[in-house]
């Protein structure tokens, strides 16, 4: 899939996105039909002939075009729209459960088990397996937020106190990126996400791993990371199970080193951006909780973010 | 032979007589002028100047996204930026600059010498003015709020916005929204009462049908908006939790409140730009318009139907699915009385000869724009397409489209087509050519790609985005499109300056030869005399008309009692009723409407104790303002031509001032059924706050009922006073009103106390906090109608008060019963409700 092709609303890669990209293509046919048709009546209206356009100038055609023809039109409209998407809403049988939470500026995921427990915590990911209906459970932690992944489905509000819920399912293997849609105040524009969508055995073996504790460091560079990353505090904000890490601002980072991106979406991850997400997180998402960690020295921060960028 | 109400020759002194009264004052004094031709011209310069400066904000913007991790604006600015962009031009530029048209047009129109309360246009301009200067230059200190123009809560509360900024928002705009109140009680006792004599309802030009829904749609949908901007600014200042989920507030009330007003809110703008249209294509078409009546049918349609589709902003929220298709359905209902206007002036275009004048061209752009505007808004009340394109640049398309096409194409077409009728010359046709050519190139290049954004997945309100996601040759091609636009806005400020020369004895008359009011001859004083109309077009269809106006041949073709006059009419069939003197130029109007906005200002930064100057200060120069206004049966009735004869005064039903009264109590009545739903809705919301589940008791039915007794026995006591002056027992009405006057305070401390004793408290829960905002919303009745009555004191004790100079007295009484109402409606809501319902 080109990258352009991620965000689209007509790049559909499951059945709701898809319904919505048929109504959308009916009605910009229809459009350029009634468009081009008033246009044209303009033009008639002052180019033809006098005796050639009089039958325009009567209440008659008032009527005609500016009641019937919109009634007829928009009532036809509104059926065959109800129609055709029908069971967009409706609830499936479906048994897998994540609860997304919206904070300023990134995405707490949640997967719970049969049993409604949380099983495994993520951030600013989320792993579905392909044809197999999902529900989201939508809230937020403060502000408004709105969750949309435009080649999936429409958008769904997260608003204090209400709790909404999303019916999703991807019919194609593929990552496919969303972005809050409710302006959500300062660094709203960088608050993304992907939804990645795997055939269901590799999306078991997915939640399997990430049900797991970190994984011990394999030498003494990654030790040192870890050492350094809880002596510098990290652990108040974050979790990293099977450490000491068990703070809850900011995202689960158990196993940060096998997500697609940093920071919601808006960095590639790898050691580097690691490193420069630690040192100037204010720099790049200006106002977000993190704070910039440039006391930190060089070679710390390697690594830390060596430490990080190993825990897949 | 028709047969004139006067005679020719006039005497030499008549309209030398008639210039004096209406001379426009000099120097510095020119600041308290009050005639529609002068407001009128500051007030649409000043829409100008603020579209100017939101237009400049709009293309800082567009200078951003041009390119893909531009930093050329910094996240916060462009956050203040967008947000004062879209606030400017909703709040500071449309509603104001629709308003000012009117009371520029709306006399001339029916031919009344001004419009009835010249004072209150000259003071809802000055307080607009000022107000939103300050608003703007909240951005230049960068503390300018940063929420969205739709501030939803809670990020705009006191904990995700701590600075001042959204209190500029809520305060500034609070201000601004009452003088756009003001306007519209203007505007609907204009339409209604001073027309020209025989100007029946089905001969008014479609224009001041447009502006008299606007009024009426003014009038119900700002209530909204001012409450839920009181109950925001009260929750971040007093932390009552309006819209706090954890303490059973909910963010949804505000977007319910806020979409309620800010639905109709587009068709408020969009409707007085129709009527620009209806008025301009018959005059370039030179025939009749087809269709009036299913014209006139489709405005009031539309004023009705655009208070049924608000959801439709929120349908994403989660709401559930039978209230969505309703919605749905009813906002692709609203696009029907559209289409009937769009065919009515098709059908009015092939039956003339249309003039392709720069008038006919902006009206051309608007039906081509305003048409695809119009598909793309059905397709976004298809809800699920809008759960796609909600909240992204196709749905920022979809609004310039309406806005920019509905309102700001036919703002410019009037300009072009009224300026005439203001200035000693018209502007240039060759000069508007290229302005009407580069707006409209321009403004497609803008706004058409925006929707293939959209689609493609850009939300609005980003200030940046990344490269790879591929929008970035659209947004080069938009800032281009934009570019494009301000070389037309810089050809029409050429035009301008070349050419508007304003406030001249003489104005360039009638240059496109149009059948109605506005284009007979007039000076300062409107026409010279008051023509009767016999239809819808009298221009063409009395051919000597505006010779016969100018001569003096019809009404009141002087100013027989010395002061500025008009006709005041009854409101169906147009007869004249009586000759009202209106207020002249005056310093204490303009000096109450500074006053005011220093006031919100310190408000605004938290100045509390200081501002008690500004605001004392505003309300003793109304006082000193209002004083002159009830001039009483002083002068005898005045023959104005015809064997008319006319009194000078009028009181009760018939006065424009108990009209004006009337429209007032609908807006102060709207605002507090607003408050009603408030409770409602935060009940069926969070049940668990109230008290059948908190446990909290109620306040023993002994304080209300003494509240309600205190009342009752207020509005008695205040009706026997008014028995009382209709003998003259000055002493009885005096006594009345002094006793009245603590009676509706006591009734409210009766209330609050018995709320406090329960232990209730308003910052606790959504519940508490909508209690006592009941209890403040009548306080500030309670404080408004004691003022008043003092004031009725004075005047008694001043002597200027008697049985027939009574109009103070019977205002005074209607708003004081209504607050008596208010308040026992209130009392039954927060304590029988409970009861019946809990």
């Amino acid at each position: 899939m080109s990258p352009h092709q991620q965000q689209s609303t007509l790049a559909a890669q499951g059945p709701a996105a898809d319904a919505i990209a048929t109504l959308w293509w009916v009605m910009l046919g229809a459009s350029a039909v009634i468009l081009l048709a008033v246009i044209g009546l303009i033009t008639f209206a002052i180019a033809a002939p006098p005796e050639r356009r009089r039958w325009l100038a009567s209440s008659r055609i008032v009527i005609a075009g500016g009641i019937v023809f919109p009634v007829v039109i928009l009532s036809t409209l509104l059926s065959w729209s109800l129609w055709a998407t029908r069971g967009l809403v409706a609830r499936p049988s479906a048994a897998l459960r994540i609860e997304v939470v919206g904070e300023q500026w990134w995405w707490r995921v949640t997967y719970l088990d049969d049993t409604g427990r949380p099983s495994v915590v993520t951030a600013n990911e989320i792993h579905v397996p392909v044809g197999v209906p999902v529900t989201l459970v939508l809230t937020t932690a403060d502000v408004i937020h709105s969750f949309w992944v435009p080649s999936l489905a429409g958008k769904l509000d997260m608003i204090p106190g209400h709790e909404n819920r999303m019916y999703l399912r991807a019919d194609s293997r593929g990552v496919y990126r969303g972005q809050c849609a409710e302006y959500c105040g300062g660094a709203h524009a960088l608050m993304a996400f992907y939804v990645v969508a795997l055939p269901p055995e590799a999306f078991e073996d997915w939640l399997t791993a990430q049900a797991r504790p970190a994984p011990e460091p394999a030498d003494d560079f990654l030790r040192r990371g870890r050492e350094l990353f809880l002596s510098t505090g990290c652990g108040a904000c974050h979790t990293v199970r099977g450490t000491a890490a068990t703070g809850v601002i900011g995202p689960d980072l158990t196993h940060v080193g096998s997500r697609t991106s940093l920071a919601a979406g808006i960095l590639a991850n790898n050691q580097g951006t690691l490193a420069g997400w630690i040192a100037a997180a204010q720099h790049i998402k200006p106002g977000n909780r993190m704070p910039s960690f440039n006391v930190v020295s060089g070679e710390e921060l390697r690594a830390i973010a060596a430490w990080l960028e190993s825990l897949r | 032979m028709t047969s004139y109400p006067n005679p020719l020759p006039r005497p030499k002194e008549e309209l030398a007589e008639l210039e004096r009264v209406w001379q426009p004052p000099s120097g510095f004094g020119i600041v308290t002028a009050v005639n529609n031709t002068y407001i009128g011209i500051y007030y649409v310069g000043t829409a100008v100047l603020f579209f100017l400066l939101a237009g400049i904000l709009a293309l800082l913007m567009r200078v951003q996204l041009a390119l893909p991790e531009n930093d050329f604006l910094a996240q916060d600015a462009y956050n203040q930026v967008f947000t004062m962009h879209g606030t400017i031009m909703m709040f500071l530029f449309a509603v104001p600059a629709v308003e000012a048209m009117a009371v520029y047009l709306l006399p001339n129109m029916q031919a009344a010498r001004d419009l009835p309360f010249p004072r209150l246009s000259a003071y809802a301009f000055w307080a607009y003015a000022v107000g939103g200067l300050f608003f703007f230059c909240s951005l230049l200190f960068g503390v300018a709020p940063d929420g969205g123009w739709f501030m939803y809560p809670p990020l705009t509360s006191y904990q995700h916005s701590p600075g001042i900024g959204a209190d500029f928002w809520l305060l500034g705009i609070g201000f601004i929204e009452i003088s756009a109140i003001a306007g519209a009680i203007e505007i609907a006792v204009g339409v209604l009462r001073t027309r020209a004599p025989g100007m029946t309802l089905d001969k008014l030009p479609v224009y001041c049908w447009a502006m008299l829904i606007f009024a009426g749609m003014i009038i119900f949908g700002f209530p909204a908006v001012i409450l839920c901007t009181a109950l925001l600014e009260i929750e971040r200042a007093f932390h009552w939790p309006f819209f706090i989920a954890e303490k059973g507030g909910d963010p949804l009330l505000w977007q319910h409140l806020f979409w309620f007003f800010g639905h109709p809110e587009v068709y408020i703008i969009f409707l007085p730009a129709a009527g620009f249209v209806s008025m301009i294509v018959p005059t370039m078409a030179q025939v009749p318009l087809v269709g009036y009546r299913w014209v006139v049918l489709a405005l009031i349609a539309t004023g009705f139907v655009a208070f049924g589709v608000w959801v439709h902003h929120m349908f994403a929220t989660g709401i559930p699915a039978l209230s969505l298709g309703f919605f749905s359905a009813a906002s692709m209902a609203v696009s029907v009385p559209s289409g009937v206007q769009v065919f009515a002036w098709i059908a009015t275009i092939a039956k003339g000869r249309l003039r392709l004048s720069v008038p006919s061209l902006f009206t051309l752009g608007f039906l081509a724009i305003f048409t695809l505007g119009g598909l793309t808004g059905v397709m976004v009340a298809i809800v699920p397409f809008d759960w796609q394109v909600h909240d992204t640049f196709f749905v920022v398309a979809h609004f310039h489209y309406v806005l920019i096409g509905g309102m700001v194409f036919p703002m410019f077409a009037a300009f072009y087509y009224w300026i005439p009728t203001a200035s000693t010359r018209p502007l240039s046709e060759t000069l508007g050519r290229w302005f009407f050519g580069l707006m409209f190139v321009g403004f497609n290049v803008t706004f058409f790609p925006m929707h293939i954004m959209g689609l493609l997945g850009m939300p609005r309100r980003v200030w940046t985005y990344p490269a790879e996601m591929g929008w970035g040759w659209l947004n080069l091609l938009a800032t281009a499109g934009a570019a494009l636009m301000t070389a037309g806005v810089l050809v029409f400020l050429a035009d301008l300056l070349r050419n508007f020369r304003p406030f001249g004895d003489r104005n360039a008359g009638n240059v496109w030869n149009a059948g109605t009011l506005e284009w007979l001859p007039n000076g300062n004083y409107a026409s010279r005399s008051i023509p009767s109309v016999a239809s819808r077009d009298p221009l063409w269809d009395q051919p000597h008309l505006a010779k016969d106006v100018e001569a003096g041949r019809y009404y009141l073709p002087g100013a027989p009692t010395g002061k500025r006059e008009t006709i005041v009419t009854s409101p169906i069939d147009a007869q004249p009723q009586y000759l009202l003197q209106m207020p002249g130029p005056s310093w204490p109007t303009v000096l109450a409407a500074w006053s005011t906005a220093v006031f919100f200002l310190m408000l605004t930064v938290k100045l509390y104790w200081l501002s008690i100057i500004p605001g004392l200060a505003a309300v003793a120069f109304v006082i000193r303002w209002l004083w002159e206004t009830d001039p009483g049966y002083y002068h005898p009735p005045v023959d104005v031509g015809g064997g008319v004869v006319l009194p000078v005064y009028a009181t009760g039903p018939v006065s424009h001032s108990w009209w004006a009264m009337i429209v007032l109590i609908l807006v102060i009545g709207s605002i507090f059924a607003c408050l009603v739903f408030a409770y409602l809705f935060l009940w069926t919301v969070s049940p668990d706050v109230w008290p059948a589940a908190t446990g909290l008791p109620l306040p023993d039915l002994v304080w209300p009922l003494a509240s309600a007794g205190l009342l009752g026995l207020s509005s008695v006591v205040i009706a026997l006073g008014g028995r009382a002056l209709a003998r003259s027992w000055h002493w009885l009405v005096r006594g009345a009103v002094l006793v009245a006057v603590p009676l509706p305070g006591l009734a409210l401390w009766a209330e609050l106390l018995g709320q406090w004793r329960t232990g209730l408290r308003a910052p606790d829960s959504g519940y508490a906090a909508v209690v006592y905002m009941a209890g403040a919303l009548q306080g500030t009745l309670v404080v408004v109608v004691a003022i008043m009555a003092l004031y009725t004191l004075a005047r008694s004790l001043c002597g200027l008060l008697d049985a027939r100079r009574r109009a103070t007295y019977d205002n005074t009484m209607l708003l004081w019963h209504y607050a008596v109402g208010q308040g026992l409606v209130g009392l039954a809501l927060v304590h029988v409700t409970p009861r019946l319902l809990g």
